[in-house]
């Protein structure tokens, strides 16, 4: 058995057929990594064709062995653990050698890493469920996130269910992809870049009234900027109506002639199947 | 007035108020309505603001005028403040709206007592009418039930909203009727008495009709205010956790007193809030909550106060070196909880993981153990306990908050003494 470094083309069946092969040829990848990340190296490669048969056959197998590590390797597939790829891979292989019985320890050493990283995405959605502000730009809503790990999956069940009256996207700034809502269907799919339409008369009003609630809430006598820093971390800072400059908060237009924003949202929005988008695990609800 | 000036006065009101939760609630998700109050949005907090505090609803009051004058409130009628009010439609567009943006998870709406309690109350009904109705919002409300009004007005108010709450504000009689002569005990506990025989009823309909109306789904809660009376941390307490037998509340949330007015029956307005009161008193409600400690084990009429420099559970399990120590393969669920250091997710985490194998140090700070304080309390594979003698008034520093350390002092040696205990020297 040599040094092998495994090649994908970044998607959760690509990875999947990375599994799937690697049993095929008897062999243990010391690295898998996405096509494109990829740098020069001096050990052997191979490039691993996506097959959705092969991954479906894989995915399977894993449920049937214990569906919390199913579970487990689509969260994990989301996360921004360093090599996430290779400690999945570990994680399947101890199950497939050794049962799921150490599923049920925390602090086992192949599975402890990708919980920990499991946990900082479970707590990075539920901020960001929380920290999301949507402008309301002619009849769609809009927003920007910036996210560690690729959340945008987890947070289509939150928004898809909380919003149902309007349209709406979210655009990802890390991972440069788009989630579009709109009438029960939904669609991620990668956008290069984005840039939102300035608020018209109705909008900037109501960014006004939320900053001045927010300024007026707090307690001046309980002043505590280290506790608010450890709830809300200042990388959410950036995205959050808050604590925005003055000009976020002056309209640009007048109502009538609002634009609809930069992003295809309208365009790509109806047509689109729940199935389709670039392939993100699905997530529970 | 103008919007932006109403919310400012209105909010300005509001903030003393310290709960802001939207738990509890099971909204779900319905087609043409706008919101999704399940558990999945459990605790979403929207916002922190300046104090660190969560924002997750949009606090405010329907109208600060009042006409009682209870002496530690900010809109009591003889204070000299600017004064608004909304109107239904304004507070239930502007709720409308932020909700839809992100903003907020709700609605929470207190009021000043305007003309009676019943007039107040009807006015609040009518906003959250108006977001039922005609928004069909399905987002989380809290009400403030007026201490005073009528029985159909609470009954009307617990159809609509999520959760009920009326304040107690002083934890005893004689503080009520030094300070809020306009309330009385009674008026405040009856509302608390029926909302919680309503919600029972509500539970008994729904197992035998499906679409009864739920009356209040996510509970009732209370606050009480700490520090404006000499009431004790174990009268507190008490109280607490009699609201918490008798009347099932939720939540109980208490308020450091922040000194906003003179007055010769209250502290002085130079007295700080007493934060690390209310944090201690917080920090015992969740092992009352959670833990399964009653306020009897945690302070006793010796010690009516808590340590301000050890958490409660610290303190009782300083008090109560014969229960220690535990071994983290052996003991269940309930002993590992009274442990200090280690909470509800990693006691499950090693009542899971020793059905595996043994439990060595390493692996119980990977479960989330604090060992710097479990240390002491612990047996695990291969770790003896750390076997220090120590009593309440002497203890290992990892044992306390790290904000009560004592500032390092300089070591000051002193030259021994033969003829220390000889007298007539």
């Amino acid at each position: 058995m040599t040094d092998m470094i495994y090649l994908y083309d970044g998607s959760f069946e690509g990875f999947l057929s990375c599994i799937f092969d690697s049993y095929r040829f008897r062999e243990s990848p010391t690295e898998i990594c996405p096509e494109d990340e990829t740098t020069f190296t001096l050990f052997p490669t191979r490039v691993i064709p996506t097959d959705a048969s092969h991954a479906a056959r894989v995915l399977h197998k894993i449920t049937a062995c214990s569906s919390t590590a199913a579970a487990l390797l689509k969260k994990g597939f989301c996360t921004c653990l360093p090599e996430k790829e290779l400690h999945l891979y570990r994680m399947i292989a101890k199950l497939l050698r050794e049962g799921p019985a150490f599923l049920k320890n925390f602090s086992d050493e192949t599975l402890y890493p990708i919980l920990r990283a499991v946990h900082h995405l479970n707590s990075e959605v539920h901020q960001w469920k929380g920290f999301v502000r949507f402008s309301q730009l002619g009849g769609v809503l809009g927003s920007e996130i910036e996210p560690k790990n690729r959340v945008l999956p987890f947070l289509r069940v939150h928004f898809c269910a909380r919003c149902q009256e309007l349209p709406f996207f979210i655009y990802d700034r890390t991972h440069k992809e788009v989630l579009f809502c709109a009438d029960g269907l939904w669609s991620i799919r990668p956008l290069e870049s984005f840039q939102m339409a300035p608020p018209d008369v109705s909008e900037a009003h109501y960014r006004l009234l939320w900053k001045q609630f927010y300024d007026t809430i707090a307690i001046r006598e309980r002043y505590n900027p280290k506790c608010r820093q450890t709830q809300m971390p200042k990388r959410y800072w950036s995205t959050m109506t808050e604590f925005q400059e003055a000009a976020f908060f002056i309209p640009q237009s007048s109502p009538a002639d609002a634009p609809v924003p930069a992003a295809p949202a309208a365009r790509s929005v109806p047509e689109i199947p729940a199935e389709s988008g670039l392939s993100a695990p699905a997530s529970s609800p | 007035m103008d919007i932006l000036e109403k919310l400012t006065i209105l909010t300005d009101a509001a903030k003393y108020d310290a709960a802001c939760t939207s738990s509890g609630g099971n909204r779900t998700p319905k087609k043409g309505a706008l919101g999704n109050t399940s558990a999945s949005v459990a605790g979403c907090c929207h916002s922190f603001s300046a104090d660190g505090r969560c924002v997750s609803l949009l606090k405010v009051l329907m109208t600060n005028c009042c006409a009682y004058d209870c002496k530690y409130c900010v809109n009591r009628r003889s204070n000299d403040t600017r004064r608004a009010a909304f109107t239904p439609e304004e507070l239930a567009d502007l709720t409308i709206n932020f909700y839809r943006r992100n903003y907020i998870e709700g609605l929470f709406l207190s009021s000043g007592v305007l003309r009676n309690p019943d007039y107040t109350m009807e006015q609040m009904i009518r906003v959250l009418r108006i977001l039922r109705d005609t928004y069909h919002f399905n987002g989380y409300i809290h009400a403030k039930a007026i201490p005073g009004a009528s029985p159909e007005l609470v009954e009307q108010m617990g159809l609509l909203a999520d959760r009920l709450s009326v304040n107690i504000e002083l934890p005893s009689e004689t503080g009520l009727n030094l300070l809020a002569p306009d309330k009385s005990k009674q008026a405040i506990l009856s509302p608390m008495r029926q909302i919680q025989a309503r919600k029972r009823q509500s539970k008994e309909e729904l197992t035998k009709y499906r679409h009864a109306p739920e009356f209040a789904p996510a509970g009732q809660s209370t606050q009480l205010i700490v520090g404006a009376t000499p009431d004790s941390d174990l009268h507190i307490l008490r109280l607490t956790q009699g609201l918490y037998d008798r009347y099932k509340l939720k939540r109980v949330f208490y308020s450091a007193y922040v000194p906003v007015v003179e007055h010769a029956l209250l502290p002085s307005r130079e007295v700080k809030p007493p934060l690390l009161r209310e944090h201690r008193l917080y920090q015992a409600d969740w092992l009352l909550r959670f833990y399964g400690f009653r306020a009897e084990e945690l302070l006793d009429a010796e010690h009516p106060y808590f340590d301000p420099r050890l958490d409660p559970k610290c303190g009782w399990a300083l008090r109560h070196p014969a229960f220690f120590p535990v071994d983290v393969h052996t003991a269940d669920y309930e002993m590992l909880l009274r442990v200090p250091g280690i909470g509800v997710t990693s006691a499950r985490r090693i009542l899971s993981a020793r059905r595996i194998g043994r439990i060595h140090r390493e692996d119980l700070r990977r479960m989330g153990v604090v060992m710097k304080r479990a240390q002491y309390f612990l047996i695990a594979s291969g770790m003896t306990p750390n076997r220090l003698s120590f009593t309440p008034d002497s203890f290992p520093l990892e044992l306390m908050d790290a904000q009560q350390l004592p500032p390092p002092q300089q070591q000051t040696w002193t030259q021994l003494s033969l003829f220390d205990n000889v007298s007539g020297i």
